[in-house]
């Protein structure tokens, strides 16, 4: 199995409050790897890490190093704006921009120069398919994306993400707020785009974790307390504490 | 004692009835007048014939296109301003001694009768930079005396702008510059559209900061450096110097259509912008 990020003593801290306290753990290449833990964990501050969002906290401090592809992500020389062309995020409220189905999609393409028309069209399509939207929406695409229900919405932010042509994928409890059917088509699609990309899925449905990943890490209170194959962490813990989690005594 | 909650309830209803009623009421009777009183003078050759004998007779031609000149030219010197002002403040400080000072003085320019921009007009365009009495010193000022509005009206539309869209927007691989123009302003258009049509109609009406700087030639300004008259002040002039009451009126209609006007075109505007963008 490849390794498509490494993070290397990760120390994220919010004006000397610690919310990551040294992490270290390895993503692998075109798999689905389940971020989970109670709020608080620093599940979505790493996320924040790896696509450079957290470049727009005031007063974050990161220490350490996030390898992709075995570059440092968090150095100098590289572009956030760049970088996040390759780390690709869908949030956990779906947020269309107020533009229409075609332009919320074409809308991170048409950011990178030399973009042809025909080019975009079958961009938008093909990710629009892969996103499993497209039969719903695709005598539409003129129309406001506002008028998406919700379910529709976050898989056009997912669409909308794939667009990017980026290598990872993370998704910050992406079906928190939607219904088992809306759910149940995200998590189809996912299990498709792996083929494709590398994928992170932070969430607190435990039950989803088990149900897509393919490893699995639980954190808890800034630390990695254990990290595997998500068959072995959901019937053989090594901890106490995750079992405990999975069996819903906190969290 | 105690009022019956239902009497109350429809003694409220009555009178804030009333008090809506009486403000529609004052505008109509502002409105009816002046259309009674001007109806009759105004025609084609009014509106595209020059003044004559100070305005006693023939039309108001100079001073309406003094009026769109000052106010065009005012309004493109002043969004930009305002807007690029607005869009500082908001997206690239943080909030801090520097924009608390900035803000402060917007909101003090806002409070300063216009006179006293006549006066600095006058004293600093005018007599200082030599400019004269001309369009291009009538212009400055007015742009001084509206951008505190265009300021905080943009400021407010941006700052309404949900940080989601935002953030969207970064993840999406834009540069904060891509954010501003292609989220966040579109977003913030109608309000921005709000406080530049409260700026075209304050420098439509403005006579005090007008007269001053831009003076009140009756001749038609061909350049930027020549004076002019705006309606505005053709109809004080008028008035107060009691050369004709009837072409006052008229002048007064004609002025009040053309803000009437003006905002239809605002609002069509702004429809398409909104229109576009949801």
């Amino acid at each position: 199995m490849n390794v498509k990020i490494r993070i290397e003593g990760l120390k994220v801290s919010f004006e000397g409050k610690e919310i990551l306290k040294g992490l270290s753990i390895d993503v692998f290449k075109n798999k689905i790897t389940g971020f989970m833990g109670p709020a608080g964990s620093g599940k979505s501050t790493l996320i924040s890490v790896i696509n450079r969002m957290i470049d727009f906290e005031d007063n974050a401090v990161v220490e350490g190093k996030v390898l992709i592809d075995g570059q440092n992500i968090l150095g100098d020389k590289i572009d956030a704006v760049q970088l996040r062309r390759r780390v690709g995020t869908v949030f956990a409220v779906p947020t269309p921009l107020p533009r229409s189905i075609y332009d919320n999609i074409g809308y991170g393409p048409r950011l990178k120069r030399g973009n042809h028309r025909r080019e975009l069209r079958t961009l938008v399509v093909e990710s629009l398919k892969k996103a499993f939207l497209w039969d719903e929406v695709k005598d539409r695409l003129d129309t406001s994306a506002l008028k998406l229900s919700g379910g529709q919405q976050q898989r056009l932010c997912l669409a909308r993400t794939l667009a990017l042509t980026p290598e990872i994928i993370l998704l910050d409890e992406p079906c928190s707020g939607l219904d088992p059917i809306s759910t149940a088509k995200i998590e189809e699609a996912l299990d498709e785009l792996k083929k494709d990309y590398t994928i992170i899925l932070v969430s607190n449905n435990t039950k989803q974790i088990a149900r897509i990943t393919d490893h699995a890490a639980f954190f808890y209170m800034g630390t990695l307390i254990e990290y595997g194959p998500t068959e072995k962490v959901f019937t053989n813990p090594s901890e106490k504490h995750t079992e405990d989690y999975i069996q819903g005594k906190f969290g | 004692m105690r009022i019956n909650p239902r009497f109350a309830d429809k003694l409220v209803k009555i009178a804030l009835n009333g008090q809506a009623f009486f403000t529609v009421w004052i505008l109509v009777a502002i409105v009816a007048v002046i259309c009674v009183k001007g109806l009759p003078y105004v025609n084609l050759e009014f509106i595209f014939s020059s003044p004559v004998d100070m305005g006693r007779h023939g039309g108001i031609f100079s001073t309406i296109i003094g009026t769109v000149l000052l106010v065009i030219l005012s309004i493109f010197v002043a969004t930009p301003l305002g807007v690029g002002t607005a869009i500082f403040l908001t997206e690239y400080t943080k909030e801090s001694v520097f924009t608390k000072i900035i803000r402060f003085g917007v909101e003090s320019l806002a409070g300063i009768p216009s006179i006293l921009y006549g006066l600095f007009g006058f004293i600093f365009f005018v007599i200082k930079l030599r400019m004269g009495w001309s369009l291009l010193a009538g212009v400055f000022t007015i742009t001084i005396m509206i951008l505190p509005t265009i300021i905080r009206t943009s400021e407010e539309a941006i700052k309404a702008v949900p940080r989601n869209l935002r953030i969207v927007s970064y993840s999406l691989s834009a540069t904060k510059w891509e954010t501003v123009t292609k989220v966040v302003l579109p977003s913030a258009a109608p309000g921005i559209l709000t406080g530049i049509m409260l700026s075209i109609g304050r420098a439509v009406g403005e006579t005090a900061a007008v007269i001053f700087t831009m003076g009140s030639s009756l001749r038609l300004p061909t350049s930027l450096m020549e004076s002019g008259r705006t309606m505005a002040v053709h109809f004080y002039i008028l008035a107060r110097e009691g050369i004709s009451m009837q072409k006052a009126y008229a002048t007064a209609l004609v002025l009040v259509l053309s803000i009437l006007f003006i905002n239809i075109i605002a609002y069509y505007i702004m429809n398409r912008v909104v229109s576009k963008y949801s």
